[in-house]
């Protein structure tokens, strides 16, 4: 087990070589590529990448949500247990119960045909078999505990009666109806307005002291990490290319699709900057990766066993892994600038190398 | 939602008045009368009886008769039909209709929303593709064909069912027709439920539903089901109007006393108050059930609501 951990307690989630792959009428899309780590008790994991990186996927495999032409390889312990590829009938027993997910876009995550009420009541009956009446009270008790103004005169309203942060607040109070010891949050505050992001931001920082449950953060979005995690990982193409602590990744990236992302941060303490960093280029097309490292055609850095040999996931230092054949990168503060007209020239270097 | 009804319903009185109007015209400019076909009667005969009839008057004149007529609830003579009224022969042909098409399309309701939900879990399957085929051999094959046809293997082959006739309202008689009416609404409804289940069942609410860890029953009946009948309802509304006001191919082909034939037999006739009858009263029913439609949509969707 590579991965080390600033958690307190047991390992909660342990996810070991993981792939999703989807038959499509083009072929196979390689989707999550030999994916591990794990999460221990009231620890909090933030999950960093583009759109289509196969971050959602990962977590979408673990819960059993996958999209039918979909399918998921390797192992995923919960507690010890083995869940990848249990019949719906176990994972009921987990999902919803002790492992809740959130989704990204709480205006169709709710259903519009049922009260709210309705909504919440029935994981309490299903799971904990409550009556009606004890189930109600709960679920008022969290509405509230979640920051809803008027919980109980708001309980039996249909989603459309309340607005997008409220709507995410109540996906929370449903996620946390059961105590989770394991809550996955995908993107929860990208479909809302900047305010209403921090608000529910707050709202998940106070729930992860207040209940101890273990958190996984799915987001593009690196602020949403520093703020809230203690580890995170990088996802890139499907494969995690680097993982450790937020301090370490923030400061010190040693991948450059890392070092890319965060030089892509617009900052408001650089005076002058006046054009935001990109990446230059396209992520790859994952039923068609490159030989050798899938970032090579972006990366400034790029060198020659980079075209031919995969990098491997490894550890460089106590709690830090990345995948990339380069020893180390120049320091981010001295390096971005270099690093970034240097992905100028590298860039079309790789374009001339091209036949 | 009652205010709303009663706004609807008077909404419907100008509508109706435009059917009636060009119900109305537009028979009389089909060549022909009620007592044409009939052997040839001495002039003074016929005079009595256009004048009986007011069919001496000018056009306008009828016209302003008849609606006269209908705001007393009065549908006429019938002109063919010699001793019964319009109304009377509504109400002996009405239950007959109700009877064979209400039953048919309950069986549509219930058959073709199971098979399309059955087919919708199983969507891109074996079973799926079959239950969609034998949809659609169902909608594409015509009644005057399908009719013909379980006439001929169960009741003339097998002698299992009678192959025509009321029977005096035996239960008997009433299957294949009920049957034959249901068939192509069963192949419709069914088709429907399966394309707004399977869009239900790929929506993000249902992904939350399983992912609370819920039965795969609670997940399709309690969250699916409801958005996908939404849909059916709609079709329901008219389909049923259309139905039980008497499908005229099978009432003939199964010769049941019903409404369809009063209304075949009028046009040919040129019975032109027995026509009209029948055309404001599947006029009235249509708007009625839709107006039901409506109300249902506010029922199963929070988001309608009528003020």
């Amino acid at each position: 087990m590579a991965a080390t951990t600033n958690g307190t307690g047991a390992r909660v989630l342990e996810v070991t070589d993981l792939d999703t792959r989807f038959s499509t009428p083009d072929g196979e899309v390689h989707a999550v590529n030999s994916v591990s780590f794990g999460i221990d008790e009231g620890e909090s994991v933030g999950v960093v990448g583009e759109s289509g990186s196969g971050k959602t996927q990962i977590f979408l495999s673990i819960m059993g949500l996958l999209a039918k032409n979909g399918g998921a390889s390797g192992s995923v312990r919960y507690r010890g247990q083995e869940i990848l590829g249990l019949p719906a009938r176990e994972l009921n027993k987990i999902r919803g119960v002790t492992m809740s997910m959130i989704f990204q876009d709480p205006m169709t995550s709710l259903n519009p045909f049922l009260r709210i009420s309705k909504q919440m009541t029935e994981v309490l009956v299903e799971h904990k078999g409550m009556t009606e009446d004890q189930a109600r009270a709960r679920g008022i008790e969290l509405l509230d505990r979640v920051g809803i103004p008027g919980a109980k005169a708001r309980f039996d309203l249909y989603p459309h009666e309340f607005s997008g942060g409220m709507r995410q607040r109540v996906m929370i109070a449903m996620a946390l109806l059961c105590e989770p010891d394991l809550l996955i949050a995908d993107e929860p505050t990208t479909a809302l307005d900047v305010t209403i992001q921090a608000q529910i931001l707050e709202l998940m920082a106070d729930l992860k002291r207040d209940f101890r449950t273990a958190i996984i953060m799915i987001t593009h979005d690196l602020g949403v990490v520093a703020g809230l995690c203690d580890r995170v990982m990088v996802m890139y193409a499907g494969r995690v290319v680097e993982k450790g602590a937020v301090r370490d990744i923030y400061y010190r990236p040693q991948h450059p699709y890392s070092l890319g992302l965060l030089s892509s941060m617009p900052r408001l303490d650089q005076a002058g900057a006046t054009q935001l960093n990109t990446i230059p280029g396209q992520p790859p097309n994952l039923q068609a990766l490159p030989e050798g490292c899938a970032y090579q055609d972006r990366c400034p850095f790029v060198f020659d066993a980079c075209r031919i040999d995969e990098p491997g996931l490894h550890r460089i230092e106590a709690g830090r892994e990345k995948a990339c054949h380069l020893e180390a990168l120049p320091d981010r503060r001295a390096g971005a600038p270099d690093a970034s007209s240097e992905a100028a020239s590298s860039q079309t270097a790789v374009q001339e190398g091209q036949p | 939602m009652f205010a709303y009804a009663i706004r609807r319903l008077l909404v419907a009185v100008p509508t109706l008045f435009v059917i009636i109007t060009l119900a109305f015209f537009l028979m009389r400019l089909a060549p022909g009368g009620p007592f044409d076909s009939d052997r040839v009667l001495p002039p003074a005969i016929e005079k009595n009886i256009m004048a009986h009839y007011n069919l001496d008057l000018p056009l306008w004149q009828q016209y302003l008769k008849y609606l006269g007529g209908l705001v007393q609830g009065d549908f006429g003579p019938s002109f063919r039909v010699r001793d019964f009224s319009v109304a009377e022969l509504i109400m002996s042909g009405f239950p007959a209709s109700l009877q064979i098409g209400g039953t048919a399309i309950l069986l549509a309701v219930m058959i073709g929303v199971s098979l399309g939900a059955f087919a919708a879990l199983r969507q891109n399957s074996l079973t799926d593709y079959s239950v969609m085929g034998v949809a659609m051999v169902g909608i594409a094959v015509p009644n005057f064909v399908m009719a013909p046809l379980l006439t001929l293997v169960l009741g003339v082959y097998l002698s299992w069912l009678p192959v025509a006739g009321w029977g005096g309202g035996a239960f008997a008689n009433k299957v294949l027709p009920i049957v034959a009416l249901a068939l192509p609404q069963i192949a419709y409804i069914s088709r429907l439920t399966r394309g707004s289940m399977v869009e239900v069942l790929n929506a993000n609410f249902v992904r939350t539903a399983r992912a609370k860890g819920l039965r795969e029953q609670l997940v399709v009946v309690r969250h699916a089901l409801k958005g996908a009948l939404l849909p059916v309802v709609s079709y329901l509304g008219p389909a049923t109007a259309a139905v039980i006001t008497g499908s005229v191919v099978i009432e003939t082909i199964f010769d049941i006393p019903g409404i369809g034939r009063y209304f075949i037999q009028g046009a040919l006739s040129r019975d032109y108050t027995l026509v009209m009858g029948v055309m404001i009263f599947y006029a009235v029913l249509i708007m009625v059930l839709n107006l039901v439609v409506d109300l249902l949509y506010a029922v199963l969707d929070p988001k309608v609501r009528y003020t």
